[in-house]
């Protein structure tokens, strides 16, 4: 596995933009397709969201991404926060057929990370959530 | 991300150019708010020029759609390619709004 770049930032609203535009120049550099950049920049803006709501409770804290290339020629990315305990995949899909009115808020962000990325993996260590994304960067992964 | 509208015959066309995320998004709902407390007719929004959108981006289009149910007035997505077509699929949004294949064709319906 090949570190290709490493980004650390305050897990705020504010670093979004800095924080997306560094996974999307990482992304470009390797050659990745547009239609896989979207899905990246999707999954990471989804899991970008989440830590800035729910992780830190208000406190202070801290975000890592690291996107990696591995022996294979995948595209990987470890997001990395030190909040609360949360993976991501133990939450329900939502209900995608409910009309406008019965539409509840939320649920489609970790939905996304599921459907644009080819694998989701979480592990809780060293009191850090680590999400681990990977895209296959030469074919298109479809609708899984 | 640019909003820009245009008043056609008893509907207001609403162009969204660029990106639609968890920083842009609330611009969207923002900037819709007059015209829909003010206007009367369908609204379409095009989205021809959109290349980017997150969950924060249908949650808005979601927040401006159940205002002009509110108000009695139909909304029409028009322009949905690509990826951004995909997100509106996946996420179910394709079945619960009106989209059509074109503007003229978003003009049209009724």
């Amino acid at each position: 596995m090949q570190i290709l770049c490493t980004i650390k930032m305050p897990a705020t609203r504010e670093n979004f933009p800095a924080l997306m535009q560094a996974v999307a120049d990482c992304a470009r550099s390797q050659g990745i397709s547009s239609e896989k950049l979207y899905g990246i920049e999707l999954a990471t803006e989804e899991a970008l969201v989440n830590i800035f709501n729910y992780a830190y409770q208000g406190a202070h804290g801290e975000v890592e991404i690291v996107c990696m290339r591995d022996d294979g020629g995948k595209f990987v990315m470890d997001i990395i926060d030190s909040g609360a305990p949360f993976d991501l995949l133990s939450v329900k899909d939502p209900d995608v057929t409910a009309g406008i009115a019965e539409r509840p808020i939320g649920g489609l962000g970790i939905y996304f990370i599921k459907k644009f990325t080819d694998d989701v993996c979480y592990r809780r260590e060293g009191g850090k959530n680590i999400l681990r994304l990977t895209v296959v960067a030469g074919n298109n992964p479809g609708l899984r | 991300m640019e909003i820009t509208t245009r008043n056609e015959k008893n509907a207001v066309v609403v162009t969204v150019t660029g990106r639609m995320d968890a920083v842009t998004a609330p611009e969207f709902e923002k900037n819709l708010s007059p015209l829909m407390a003010a206007g009367a007719g369908t609204v379409v929004i095009n989205f021809r020029e959109l290349e980017y959108i997150s969950s924060a981006g249908l949650r808005s289009i979601l927040a401006v759609a159940k205002q002009l149910k509110a108000h009695q007035r139909e909304m029409v997505i028009t322009g949905l390619q690509g990826s951004v077509q995909e997100v509106f699929k996946l996420s179910g949004f394709y079945s619960i709004f009106k989209i059509a294949a074109s503007e003229e064709e978003a003009l049209n319906t009724d």
